[in-house]
C-alpha cells in the first residue's frame, strides 16, 4: 500500500487497531464512525458474529479532504481478537501504516493482553516488519471500570509499554481517548512520512 | 445595462484554498492568454463561494495586462434584458455585432437559462462566434452545464468544451484565511482564537461566514470591549466543547461537540501534513498542479519529489518553467503554420523539447508558402497604352499602397489582353516589399489546392498557409462558379484581408455581376474595390506590342512589317503572338528573312509551295508554327457521331 503518492498527491493511512479479544477496537471504530461528518466518511463495514463478536475484520474509510494539496485518506481496520483468527490477523496487518494497540486494562486480562502483543510483533515480522519501526500507539481501554478491578495507566506502561511508545488510557464507549488515540497515530505515521522513504 | 467591474473584486482580494485553487489557476491562465487557454472556461459552485469575485477578477487581471481589451461582465439576466431590448428596437444585429467584438466576455448566472429557447440559440450563437475569433468567454453558474435543466445538448458540449471547474466549500484553514482578511478590511481586530472558533463552524458559503463575522464586529462594536472565543461562540450560538460538556458529560455524541472533535482532529491533521510536506515539496507540489491544470507532462517535477533532498529544487522549476515557456511559443509557432499540428502532445511534453523543437522544424519545412507569382511576367514588359491604361493606373496605386487604395481590384477583360501578365506582375512587384508573402495563382490552381486538402484532412493547414499571405492574387475568378466550398472559403479569406488591410487582387473576363454561378455575397465584395477594365489592344499599343515581340525574335524591325501587321484585325495581344510566331516560323522554314510580304503571303493565304510529293491532300496544310492556313477548308462542324453511325447503317 502506498503511504505518499506524490504523482496523484494522496496520502493514505493504513491504521489496524490490534489487541486481544474484547479490549474494545470495533468501540474505537464505532465512535470516530459516529463523528465523522457523513460527507467525510465511508460505509463502516464490519463482519460481526451474532454475539456482536468481530468474525473477520472492521473497515472505516474516513476523507479529510485536501490537505496542504494532499487528497488525505484514513482507513481505520481492526482485527479479530480472538486467538484461533491468527490468518486473518496477519492479512489485515498486511501494509500497515500504523498500529493502536487497545489494550484491555481490566487486571485479569493482563496476561492475553501481553500475548497478543506477542503476537502482533510475530504477525508483522512474518510481513518482514520489526515491530521497532513500526507508528505504535498504545491505548488502555475500559478506565471506566472500577479501580479495583482494573490496572492504573502507569501499571499498564510498565508491563506492557516497554517500547516506551505514547500511551493513552481510554474509555472507548464514551469516547474518552478515542480521538487523541487516532491523533497520535496519525501523527506518527505522517511524521515517518517525512523522514521515511515515500513509498512508490 | 453592463454592470461595471467591482474593483474589490481582484483575485488579489480572493482567499485562495484547496477547494477554489483550479478555478483560480485557470482564472489567472484566461486572464493572462485571453481565447487562448480554456474556452470557455465554465466556473460552477454553490451560492455565495466567490463565482462572481472570480469572474470580475478574471476581468480586472485581463485589463491590467492589456488596457485595450474591450471585456464585459454581465448577469444572464443583463444579457437577456439587453437582448429583447434591442430586438424591441429592430437593432438585433447591432446587439449580435456589440458582442462579437468583446475581447473578453464574462457572463454570470447561467444557470438561468433554463426554459429559454431563444436566449440559449443566441448564447450558442455568440459562443461559436466568440471561439471562433479567438474571443474569451467565461461562465459561471450554480451547476455544471450538464445539470442546467432542459440546456441545449449542443451548448452543453460547447460548454464542456473548454474547462469546467468547480470551487467547494472552503475548508478550515481557508476559512480562517478569510476570515483574517476581512477582519483586516474592516479595521476589526479580535482576540486570538475568535476567528478559529467562528471558522470551526461549517458555514456552507462564505456569504454565511461574512455574516458571522459581522455579527461579531457589531457586538464589538457596541460592547466596545474584545471579545474571547466563548463569548464569540455565544453570539454566534455555536456549542463550545466546555458548554457542552458541562451540560450533559455524558452525552458526548451531540452533534456539535462530535464535529467538533473531528474538526479538531482535522486541525491537527493538517498541522501535521503541513509540518510533514516541506516547504520545497509545497512549491512542487504547487508547480505541479499549475502546469498540469494546463496540460503540460510534468513527470520531470515529479521525480524530484520522489527524492529525499533533492538540489536546485527552485533552479529546477525555473529551468522546467522555461521549457514550458519554449514549449508555448513553439506551439504558437506552429499554430500559426498548421493549426492542426499545434495541438499534438509533444508541445506538451517538457521532457522531450528536442522533440518539440524536431516537431516545430518539420512544420516549419512542411508548411510551403503559398503559391508566387510566376517570374515570367515582370512589371516591365507589361506594354502600357490607351486601352489598358486604367488598369494600369490601378495597378500602380495597388502597389504603391496595397490593402489602402483598391482593395479588391478586379482586373477584367477578355482572353489574350494580358490579365494574367498584369497580375503576376502586380504579384512580383508586391512580393518586393518587405515581408510580403504572395500568393499568386489561378483560381483553378486553388480549386484543386482546396480538394486536395479536403481529401488530405489538412483543411486547416491550407487555410492556415493563405492566411499567412500578404496579398492574394486569383486568375480567373469565374471559375469559381458553382464551386460552392472554395467560395465559402474564399469569401472567409475575403473577409479576413479586407479587415486586415490586405490587398486581393483578381482578374475574369467579364464586370463580376455579368458572371454566373458566383454567389451574391462574393460578387458584391468583387464590385466593393475597383473594377478596371482592359480594352481590346489598339493600333499603336499593337505596334509596341510588335516591336517588343519582333526584337525579342531578333527580326530588324521594318516600318512597313510593323504597319502591315498592326493593321490585321487582331483583337487580342495572345493572338498578335500567335501571329507573330507562324510568320517567323514560316520565314525560318523558307529561310527567307521576315518582310511585310512574307506576312501577308502566310497570314492571307498565298498558294502554298508547291509540294514535290504530289500527294493529293485535304488541302489543309498545318503548318509547323500550328497553325492552319487555309481557314476556308477547315470544316468546324462535323456532324455528330451518332449521324455518321446511322448514315452508314443505311
Amino acid at each position: 500500500m502506498s503511504l505518499v503518492n506524490f504523482t496523484s498527491r494522496e496520502i493514505t493511512c493504513k491504521i489496524v487497531y490490534y489487541g486481544p479479544g474484547r479490549s474494545g477496537k470495533t468501540t474505537n471504530l464505532h465512535y470516530i464512525y459516529g463523528r465523522v461528518p457523513e460527507t467525510r466518511r465511508g460505509r463502516m463495514v464490519s463482519l460481526a458474529t451474532q454475539t456482536d463478536r468481530t468474525l473477520f475484520f472492521d473497515f472505516l474509510p474516513i476523507d479529510l479532504g485536501q490537505i496542504s494539496g494532499f487528497s488525505t485518506r484514513f482507513q481505520l481496520y481492526t482485527v479479530p481478537g480472538q486467538v484461533y483468527y491468527n490468518a486473518t490477523r496477519r492479512l489485515v496487518l498486511q501494509g500497515a501504516d500504523g498500529v493502536v494497540f487497545v489494550g484491555d486494562s481490566q487486571a485479569r486480562q493482563l496476561d492475553e493482553n501481553i500475548e497478543s502483543l506477542q503476537n502482533l510483533q510475530s504477525n508483522l515480522l512474518e510481513h518482514g516488519v520489526d515491530v521497532r519501526t513500526m507508528p505504535l500507539i498504545m491505548q488502555y481501554n475500559k478506565q471506566d471500570l472500577p479501580p479495583e478491578l482494573i490496572l492504573t495507566h502507569a501499571e499498564l506502561d510498565d508491563a506492557l509499554n516497554f517500547r516506551s511508545v505514547p500511551s493513552f488510557p481510554a474509555d472507548a464507549l464514551h469516547g474518552k481517548g478515542v480521538f487523541e488515540t487516532l491523533k497520535a497515530v496519525s501523527e506518527l505515521v505522517l511524521k515517518k512520512l517525512a523522514t521515511g522513504s515515500p513509498a512508490a | 445595462m453592463t454592470s461595471a467591474l467591482n474593483p474589490r473584486f481582484s483575485f488579489e482580494t480572493f482567499v485562495v484554498g484547496s477547494a477554489n485553487r483550479l478555478a483560480v489557476t485557470a482564472g489567472r491562465t484566461v486572464a493572462e492568454n485571453p481565447g487562448s487557454a480554456y474556452n470557455p472556461l465554465f466556473i460552477y459552485s454553490g451560492s455565495g463561494l466567490g463565482k462572481t469575485h472570480v469572474l470580475m477578477a478574471i476581468g480586472h487581471a485581463a485589463k491590467t495586462i492589456a488596457s485595450q481589451l474591450n471585456i464585459e461582465y454581465l448577469t444572464l439576466d443583463e444579457y437577456v434584458e439587453a437582448f429583447h431590448a434591442e430586438i424591441a428596437a429592430g437593432q438585433g444585429d447591432a446587439f449580435r455585432r456589440r458582442f462579437q467584438n468583446v475581447d473578453v466576455l464574462l457572463v454570470d448566472d447561467v444557470q438561468f437559462l433554463t426554459n429559454r429557447k431563444e436566449m440559449q440559440a443566441e448564447l450558442l450563437r455568440l459562443t461559436e462566434a466568440l471561439q471562433q475569433s479567438g474571443h474569451q468567454i467565461v461562465l459561471a453558474s450554480d451547476r455544471p452545464p450538464a445539470e442546467i435543466a432542459d440546456l441545449d445538448e449542443r451548448l452543453i458540449s460547447r460548454f464542456s468544451g473548454g474547462l469546467v471547474v468547480d470551487m467547494g466549500v472552503p475548508d478550515y484553514e481557508t476559512r480562517v484565511a478569510i476570515l483574517r482578511r476581512k477582519a483586516e478590511e474592516r479595521g476589526s481586530k479580535f482576540q486570538p482564537g475568535v476567528l478559529e472558533t467562528v471558522a470551526k463552524v461549517e458555514y456552507p458559503n462564505v456569504r454565511e461566514l461574512m455574516g458571522a463575522l459581522n455579527r461579531l464586529v457589531a457586538f464589538q462594536a457596541v460592547n466596545d470591549m474584545p471579545m474571547n472565543a466563548e463569548a464569540a461562540s455565544k453570539v454566534l450560538g455555536i456549542p463550545t466543547a466546555a458548554s457542552s460538556a458541562a451540560a450533559s458529560p455524558a452525552a458526548a455524541s451531540s452533534a456539535a461537540a462530535s464535529q467538533d472533535e473531528f474538526s479538531q482532529f482535522l486541525t491537527d491533521v493538517t498541522v501535521t501534513v503541513g509540518k510533514a510536506v516541506e516547504a520545497w515539496r509545497a512549491r512542487v507540489t504547487e508547480a505541479v498542479m499549475r502546469w498540469e491544470g494546463e496540460g503540460y507532462r510534468t513527470g520531470r517535477l515529479e521525480k524530484l519529489l520522489e527524492q529525499e533532498t533533492p538540489a536546485a529544487v527552485d533552479e529546477a522549476i525555473a529551468a522546467y518553467v522555461q521549457d514550458v515557456e519554449r514549449l508555448k511559443a513553439l506551439e504558437a509557432e506552429v499554430a500559426v503554420l498548421d493549426p492542426q499540428a499545434a495541438g499534438a502532445k509533444v508541445f506538451r511534453d517538457p521532457e522531450h523539447m528536442d522533440a518539440a523543437e524536431a516537431a516545430a522544424a518539420k512544420v516549419r519545412d512542411g508548411a510551403a508558402p503559398p503559391p508566387p507569382p510566376s517570374a515570367a511576367f515582370p512589371f516591365e514588359s507589361y506594354v502600357a497604352g490607351p486601352s489598358n491604361d486604367v488598369a494600369l493606373k490601378a495597378v500602380r496605386d495597388v502597389v504603391a499602397k496595397p490593402g489602402k487604395k483598391y482593395n479588391p481590384l478586379v482586373i477584367v477583360g477578355k482572353s489574350g489582353l494580358g490579365k494574367t501578365h498584369l497580375l503576376n506582375a502586380v504579384g512580383l512587384e508586391l512580393a518586393k516589399k518587405k515581408n510580403a508573402v504572395v500568393a499568386c495563382l489561378s483560381t483553378q490552381g486553388f480549386v484543386d489546392e482546396l480538394i486536395a486538402a479536403i481529401d488530405g484532412n489538412r483543411v486547416d493547414w491550407w487555410r492556415a498557409r493563405y492566411r499567412r499571405a500578404t496579398a492574394l492574387l486569383l486568375d480567373d475568378i469565374h471559375l469559381l462558379a458553382g464551386k460552392e466550398r472554395t467560395q465559402e472559403e474564399l469569401f472567409n479569406l475575403f473577409n479576413q484581408f479586407l479587415d486586415a488591410d490586405r490587398q486581393l487582387v483578381f482578374t475574369a473576363p467579364a464586370h463580376p455581376n455579368t458572371l454566373d454561378g458566383l454567389e451574391e455575397r462574393i460578387v458584391s465584395r468583387l464590385e466593393g474595390g475597383l473594377v478596371a477594365e482592359i480594352a481590346e489592344p489598339d493600333k499603336d499599343l499593337r505596334r509596341s506590342v510588335l516591336e517588343r515581340l519582333l526584337t525579342q525574335q531578333h527580326v530588324p524591325l521594318e516600318p512597313a512589317l510593323l504597319d502591315y501587321l498592326a493593321d490585321r484585325p487582331i483583337d487580342s495581344v495572345r493572338s498578335l503572338t500567335g501571329v507573330v510566331q507562324r510568320v517567323v516560323e514560316a520565314a525560318a522554314a523558307q529561310d527567307a528573312p521576315v518582310t511585310a510580304g512574307l506576312a501577308r503571303e502566310v497570314l492571307e493565304g498565298a498558294p502554298p509551295p508547291r509540294r514535290t510529293t504530289g500527294l493529293r491532300t485535304s488541302g489543309i496544310v498545318v503548318s509547323s508554327a500550328g497553325g492552319v492556313r487555309s481557314r476556308e477548308k477547315m470544316v468546324w462542324d462535323w456532324p455528330s457521331a451518332g449521324d455518321r453511325v446511322i448514315e452508314d447503317l443505311r
